[in-house]
């Protein structure tokens, strides 16, 4: 069947684009950029982050790209003062909630969370900080889960059961007690189910989930290419 | 041309972000050309004096004595710098913050050591009950982070601030 063809305006641009395609994917397609943390290529959009949200005209609240659908004559826009504002305040919860120490995490340099905070410009947080006792998971022979520097995209948890199909990922309580776990909240070292694939960690956009033996900044990751795994199988995008 | 009177404080940090400062090598001639350093622990002066045109503060506030510095520092000074991430977001210094005091000290001077066991108590200041950023105590004009900041992003600033410009740090952020 043939996908029906709609046009959505973006920042006042005309855009065509195709029946059940995103907000985000119908801007994509026009070369527009919107910020993402929680969304990767490949995987089901979520909106847990909130840092993709837009406005559209007639609709009084703003509504994440990555899972609104794009429907015909919708007007978008992307980049406003308003939006500005909201996704910084985004990204300084995600600094004060858990602890995101730069200076000495494997991820500095290649922290999609940080890169993001530069783009923002968000120079300094404005909310006290909570600075939580986390724990961090050493059980598992070849990587680690730093509670830490975890902002809840809940990533590793889609990529685990949409791509590599082991379900070994979890999100556990709600609210600030929300946590990531394995296998029925039993250390990571012990979860049977896991294949030791580390797709987790590559698509894992901070420090939280990663590979042992890396010393500060030395941690690079690779999503693209577990996206481009998942999209051969037919993902969308 | 009145010289612009510049002091640097070292809060809770360790340092580097001083190293930082003097790495901006041979254009520190410059700014001593255009500024007076009059406070800081590259100088000699004891006390913190009044009329100061900009402060670079490194390091987070963690015992009674930097707060108490702070609050001087700033009822003295125009513009106040954060100046690293120690001092903007509390950095490596906040990293005892789940730990309470006194727990913290017994596990480091007493648990943690083979001989004179003892938590200090001559001549160090007591600590508050969590190393926190600077700007949750006093209003900050500009911040700077970074672990150091670079060299480069300081001497943008500081050049900025020596000319009369409000200096724009934003282009140059670094974490970490």
């Amino acid at each position: 069947m043939a996908q029906k063809k709609i046009s959505i305006r973006i920042d006042g641009e005309l855009v065509g684009a195709t029946e059940g395609m995103t907000i985000l994917e119908a801007a994509e397609g026009a070369g527009k950029e919107i910020p993402t943390l929680c969304h990767m290529d490949g995987l089901t959009a979520v909106g847990a982050c909130r840092l993709c949200v837009v406005e559209v005209a007639g609709i009084g609240r703003l509504l994440p790209a990555c899972t609104t659908p794009a429907q015909d004559g919708m007007s978008v826009t992307t980049v406003s003062a308003q939006l500005t504002r909201y996704r910084r305040m985004v990204i300084e919860l995600l600094l004060v909630e858990r602890n995101h120490v730069c200076s000495v995490c494997v991820s500095n340099g290649h922290c999609e969370l940080q890169s993001l905070a530069k783009s923002l410009g968000v120079s300094s947080v404005r909310y006290p900080y909570n600075y939580p006792r986390l724990p961090v998971d050493l059980s598992h022979t070849r990587f680690v889960l730093d509670h830490n520097r975890c902002v809840l995209c809940t990533r590793c948890v889609r990529v685990c059961a949409e791509v590599e199909g082991a379900h070994v990922w979890e999100v556990t309580n709600r609210g600030i007690k929300c946590r990531i776990t394995s296998e029925m909240n039993q250390p990571w070292g012990s979860a049977s189910s896991c294949t030791n694939c580390g797709k987790c960690v590559q698509s894992c956009p901070t420090g939280a989930l990663i590979e042992k033996g890396f010393a500060v900044e030395e941690m690079t990751k690779r999503h693209e290419n577990i996206s481009a795994l998942a999209l051969a199988k037919g993902a969308r995008p | 041309m009145n010289r612009l009177k510049l002091a640097t404080v070292w809060l809770d940090g360790c340092s580097g972000c001083h190293m930082s400062l003097l790495d901006i090598d041979a254009a520190i001639i410059d700014v001593a050309g255009k500024a007076d350093l009059v406070y800081g622990p590259l100088v000699d002066a004891q006390e913190f004096p009044e009329g100061v045109d900009v402060t670079l503060v490194e390091g987070a506030v963690s015992s009674q004595e930097d707060l108490k510095k702070l609050q001087k520092i700033r009822s003295r000074t125009r513009t106040l710098v954060a100046l690293g991430d120690c001092a903007v977001t509390s950095n490596v210094s906040a990293m005892r913050n789940g730990l309470p005091v006194q727990k913290m000290l017994q596990s480091i001077y007493i648990e943690g050591v083979s001989a004179a066991k003892g938590v200090p108590t001559d001549g160090v200041p007591a600590l508050l009950p969590q190393a926190r950023p600077v700007r949750e105590f006093v209003k900050v004009d500009l911040y700077l982070p970074g672990c150091p900041p670079p060299a480069k992003a300081i001497l943008g600033v500081l050049g900025d601030l020596l000319a009369g410009r409000k200096p724009d740090s934003s282009a140059k952020l670094k974490f970490g």
